[in-house]
Formats: structure tokens, sequence, C-alpha cells
């Protein structure tokens, strides 16, 4: 029971959301506007201490999450301004090593005193008044089969604010899609000289979609860091390409292919290794080695999807007919 | 034929009954495409008020290259542009007609495509000006030049593959508020503006003839069809100058036609036509006047009639040596007098 209770607990775990908000802004970056951008965990990073650094030195929630924006928007003005004129695989270098820059300098011994170095922020340190709004009880509360406590860590609390937040983001996600702007930032996709002919300022667009993409990846760094300690080595590379896999599952240039494509993969993941975790003896295979192999399956089915379904559970077949 | 006459029959009678002078004189204009090249016999419908006036003004300009020209929309002095040590454009000055169809030709890799990327920004001249329509357009911004009223269309047409045929049209759209970041999010400050965008672009699909095709992808298209389509979009903007680089290449002879009607058309609309081509009858067919590029340079200009007779025009697709058999006993005894 606790391993069904486990496994479907996944499905709206507040990193769960954390990812699909992470694959929403991508998909506004790659989905829509064809921006390659092989950093999000960088907006993620800099998003969380934007948020945790303000909160550690008293700042109100409001202005620690507004702060927290601000630093990705900066940050997405200053990777896009030299690359956005040239092609696409100058963003992709460029965002990539831009992240593992910001995780290296907040992990750095003389970066101590303002980011906790490699040690990170502990929770205590940020989460308090988060915690502190929260408008349930104290105590634990069960729905249905899942148990989790109401307002400290990987709380129900945690899990709502998580999930109006995806909610929110999804709805602007589906706005901006059905507009003319979105329409604007498809052509780019398509064809960007196109675009220019037809009189419309390309690098501005593309300018507005790194921006707003990188706004829902901080939103989606301090929906990570809640839930724990805020850990720059956490949010390294591997967490970009998980978001890539995400949005590549649920499939790019749709609204809930993110949503989807989180839940799907977490679910998935975390089944993988309960059920070995209870099938196969500890002596045959260690624990550490689960969570390995549990990897390994997962990518393995992955790979399969994207060889039987390239466009993803959500895409549409027909636009894959046309390449570019 | 029968089907052909039918169409401007009804607008002939529409025009006795006497509807509201805008529709009528509106509608042939639009119905033209329907007609092939000429209006049925007896029948005088086509307003050719602007291809007369364009006729009338450009007779007595003298065919030389770099002639002065009475009302010149677009003026271009000294522009050149060179990529390492080829010049691939040189002109001295070049103007083109207000209201005319001007063609452009020259054998490949005379400049022609290049001289396009320069007027409409998407290159940088190393040197030279030009002045569109009174405007100095030296470092404007591609997205600029067409927002000005100049719109392009590419040789290797560009269509957004992914996006529906209406959905490319509307992009032509200028002025829509809804392309703002924060203004799109309610819905309410733009759909108006879509609303009129769609029925324009509907009745520009019509007259290309693609209406049944507008929720298709544009990308299922076929060559000649993106072609349409390219043509279309850029007129959604009502340009003051279209030019269409190659709007021919690829397209079939029956489907020629009708965009060489929607050609003639557009200049009774009030727009300027610059056109690369290379197809020659076809430019002796509806250019009211003709601009011959070769390695760069214009070698010459004229009445589309008498330019291909000019020796300059000759050489520049044949070779100076066009007449002259370079295998015959006069090519030798050059070689041994000189020798």
């Amino acid at each position: 029971m606790t391993i069904v209770a486990n496994i479907l607990g996944e499905l709206f775990a507040p990193t769960t959301a954390a990812y699909a908000l992470a694959a929403i802004g991508l998909n506004i970056h790659f989905g829509m506007t064809g921006l390659m951008n092989m950093g999000q965990a960088g907006f993620m990073l800099l998003g969380a201490y934007g948020f945790a650094i303000t909160q550690m030195h008293g700042a109100n929630l409001f202005s620690s999450v507004l702060f927290a924006l601000l630093l990705a928007a900066v940050y997405a003005l200053l990777l896009g301004i030299p690359t956005l004129k040239l092609g696409p695989d100058y963003l992709a270098m460029v965002t990539l090593a831009a992240a593992e820059i910001v995780r290296i300098v907040g992990r750095s011994t003389s970066m101590t005193n303002i980011t906790g170095g490699s040690a990170g922020i502990a929770p205590q340190d940020f989460t308090t008044r988060f915690e502190d709004l929260s408008p349930l009880p104290d105590g634990t509360s069960t729905f249905l089969i899942w148990t989790y406590n109401n307002n400290i860590a990987n709380s129900w609390w945690l899990r709502i604010v998580a999930w109006v937040l995806v909610a929110l983001c999804a709805f602007l996600c589906w706005r901006w899609f059905r507009s003319p702007w979105g329409r604007v930032l498809k052509g780019i996709r398509e064809d960007e000289n196109a675009i220019r002919s037809l009189g419309k300022s390309v690098t501005k667009y593309k300018m507005q979609a790194l921006i707003v993409g990188g706004l829902f990846g901080a939103l989606a760094g301090v929906v990570f860091v809640l839930p724990r300690s805020l850990n720059p080595d956490s949010l390294g590379r591997t967490v970009t390409f998980y978001t890539w896999t995400i949005l590549l599952l649920g499939g790019a240039a749709t609204i809930m292919g993110p949503i989807l494509g989180s839940c799907v993969l977490w679910v998935l993941l975390t089944a993988v290794k309960e059920t070995m975790r209870v099938t196969i003896p500890s002596t045959v295979i260690s624990s550490n080695q689960i969570e390995a192999l549990g990897w390994i399956i997962v990518g393995v089915a992955l790979m399969l999807l994207v060889i039987f379904r390239p466009q993803g559970i959500l895409g549409n077949k027909k636009e894959l007919a046309f390449n570019g | 034929m029968a089907e052909n006459n039918k169409a401007p029959v009804d607008a002939a009678q529409r025009h006795d009954v006497g509807a509201a002078p805008a529709a009528s004189v509106r509608e042939p204009f639009y119905d033209i495409a329907r007609w092939g090249t000429k209006p049925p016999e007896g029948e005088d419908l086509i307003s050719t008020a602007y291809g007369d006036k364009v006729t009338r003004d450009l007779a007595f300009v003298e065919n030389k290259p770099g002639v002065h020209k009475p009302d010149p929309i677009l003026v271009a002095d000294g522009v050149v542009r060179r990529f390492g040590g080829m010049t691939a454009v040189d002109v001295d000055h070049f103007e083109i007609e207000r209201h005319g169809i001007t063609a452009l030709i020259g054998p490949n890799g005379a400049g022609k495509t290049t001289f396009f990327n320069l007027m409409t920004g998407f290159d940088v001249p190393n040197t030279g000006s030009w002045h569109f329509d009174g405007k100095d357009m030296q470092h404007v911004h591609p997205e600029q030049v067409a927002r000005g009223g100049m719109v392009r269309t590419f040789q290797l047409t560009k269509v957004m593959s992914r996006l529906t045929v209406l959905d490319n049209m509307l992009l032509g759209a200028p002025d829509q508020p809804g392309e703002g970041m924060f203004r799109s999010l309610f819905p309410g400050m733009w759909r108006r503006k879509e609303r009129e965008n769609r029925e324009k672009a509907e009745a520009l699909l019509e007259r290309f003839l693609l209406i049944k095709k507008k929720d298709d992808f544009a990308g299922s298209l076929s060559g000649g069809q993106r072609k349409l389509l390219e043509m279309a979009r850029a007129l959604m903007c009502d340009p003051k100058l279209v030019m269409l680089d190659e709007p021919m290449a690829g397209v079939n002879p029956a489907l020629k036609q009708s965009l060489l009607d929607h050609i003639i058309s557009l200049r009774e609309d009030g727009t300027t036509v610059l056109f690369v081509e290379h197809d020659i009858n076809m430019v002796r067919h509806i250019a009211d006047w003709v601009t011959v590029m070769a390695e760069g340079r214009i070698v010459a200009e004229g009445q589309p009639k008498t330019v291909m007779d000019d020796p300059a025009v000759v050489d520049a697709y044949l070779g100076a040596h066009a007449d002259v058999d370079l295998g015959g006993d006069s090519v030798l005894e050059g070689l041994e007098e000189r020798s």
C-alpha cells in the first residue's frame, strides 16, 4: 500500500510541479520560438538563490519572489543580447555554459557568506516565512491514501501552492499560444527571415520569449528548493536534461505536454525503482544500483517512445511531416 | 472560354445596374484573375489608368542605363557590395518608376538577388545610398523597411511550414495589437482587428486560388502554391512597392498565367512592382520597363520591346563574340595577325 501511495504520490509531488513549471518555460523557448535553451537549470538555480538569499536576510515573501524573477530576467537579457542575433546553436552553447557558471560561482568557497558555498542553504533559513503563511492547521493530514505534513517541508501547503502556480502558468501559456503574439513566435520558429520581411522585429520577440521562459524557470527553481535544502549541485546539468526529456516526452508546442510529461516521468521512475526494491533482494542488487538501474530502464523506455512516437504523447504527428 | 467569360459579364451587369460606386470600381480589379489576360472581346472593364499613365510617362524616357524617370519611388546611388575580391553589385544610379511594373533581368550571378537584399536591408552594402519614397533607407533594419511599405518575397520561397495557410497570411498583417506580449493576454484588445485581418486574408486567398487550402499546413502546399502564398502574404500590408524575386520559378504554365494577371492587377491597385525573372516572354508581356544587370552593373534599361535588341544585353547573355564561330577561320586569322 505504501508503495502504491509513494508511486502515485509522485503524480502531484512538489518536485513534479517544479519540473512541470521548468518544462513550461522551456516550451516557450523551444516549442514556440525554437530557441535551444540548454541551461534551464541556470534559470532555476538563479531563481532559487534569489528567493533563498533574500529570505535569509528577512525580506518578505512577495519581494523575494519578485527578486528571483528579476534575477532571471536580467540573466536572460545578458544571455540574449550577444546570442539572439546569431544562429540557434550559439544560444545552446551559451546557455549551457552560463548555467554551469552560475552553479560553479554559487558553490565556490569565496561565496560561502552569500550562497553557503557547496553546502548550500539549509531549509530552516529560507522556508519558515513560506510555511508561516499557510492557513492550514499544524500536524499531518491524510487524503485518500496519502499522508503528508500540513505545513513543514514536503507538505500539503507546498503542493497546493506549487500546483496553483503550474495551473496559472499553463493558463498564461494557453492564452499566449492562441494569440497573435504566439503566432509570431511560431513564425520565428519556422522561418526568421520571412518574419523579418513581414515587418516584425524578430530579436525583440526572441528576447521576450527568452525572458518569459526564464521567469517560469525561476519560479520552478523556487518550488524545487522549498521542500529541501538549496544545494547548487542538485540544480546542475542533469536537471536541464530531465526538463528536456519531460518536454519531448509530453510533446513540444502543446499546452498540457510539459505537465503530463513531468507526471509520467516521475511516476514511471518511482514505480520502476520501488518495484525493484520490493521484488529484488538487496543481496543481488544494492539500493545504490537500483537508483542507477531505474534511470537506465526509464531511459530505454524513453528511447522507444522517441523512436515510435517522436512527437511526444500529446504532439501532433502531422506537424512532424514538414521539417522546418 | 465560356466559363472564363461568365464572371466579367456578371460584373458588367452589376456595373450597369449601378451598385455602390466604390464597389463597382473595386470589383473588376479583383475579378481580373478569373479573366485570363485580356478582357472578353468588346468589353473594356478593367481600369488601365495606372498602366496608361506609366506607359505615357515612360515613353519619353531615354533607353540608357541609369536614366532619370519622371516619378521614381526608389532611387539608388552608388550602391556597391563586395564579397572579398568579388564585386557582386556595383550600381551607379537606378530608379524605379512609381506604379510601374519594372522587370530586373540578367544572367545567373548578375547580382539581382544581392541587389534585392541590399535594398530591403537583409544585406549591407560597402558604399551607397538609396531612398524609398523620399526616405533615406541606409542602415534601416529589414523589419523597418517592410513597415515602410517595401515588401519582398524570396527566390527560395519562405513559408512557415507548420502554420496553417491562414496563419501565414495573418502574420503578414501590420499593426495587430495582439502581437504585443501583454496585450496578447487580453483577447478583447485584438479580436476585432483579427477579424478584419481574417476577412482581408480570405479575400486575398480567394484571389490567389488558395482559399480551399486555408486550414492546411503551409508545408503541404506545392512549390507553385507556396509562391502564390508568399505573394499573397506580402500583399497583406498593402505595400507601396513589392519586390518579387523570381515569382514564376517552378510554377506550372497554367498557374503562371494567373500569376501574371495578379501582377497586372497589382499595378491597378496602385502598387509598384519590381520583379526578377528569367522568362523573357513573360517580361515582355507585363513589364513597363526592363532593367538588365550583368556582373553586378546595370548594363541596359529600356522599353521591353526594344531592350532585347540592345547589344549590351546580347553581350550579357551570350558573350561579346556571340556571332563569331569560335572554330572558324576568322578566329585563327585574328590570332595569326597578332602573332
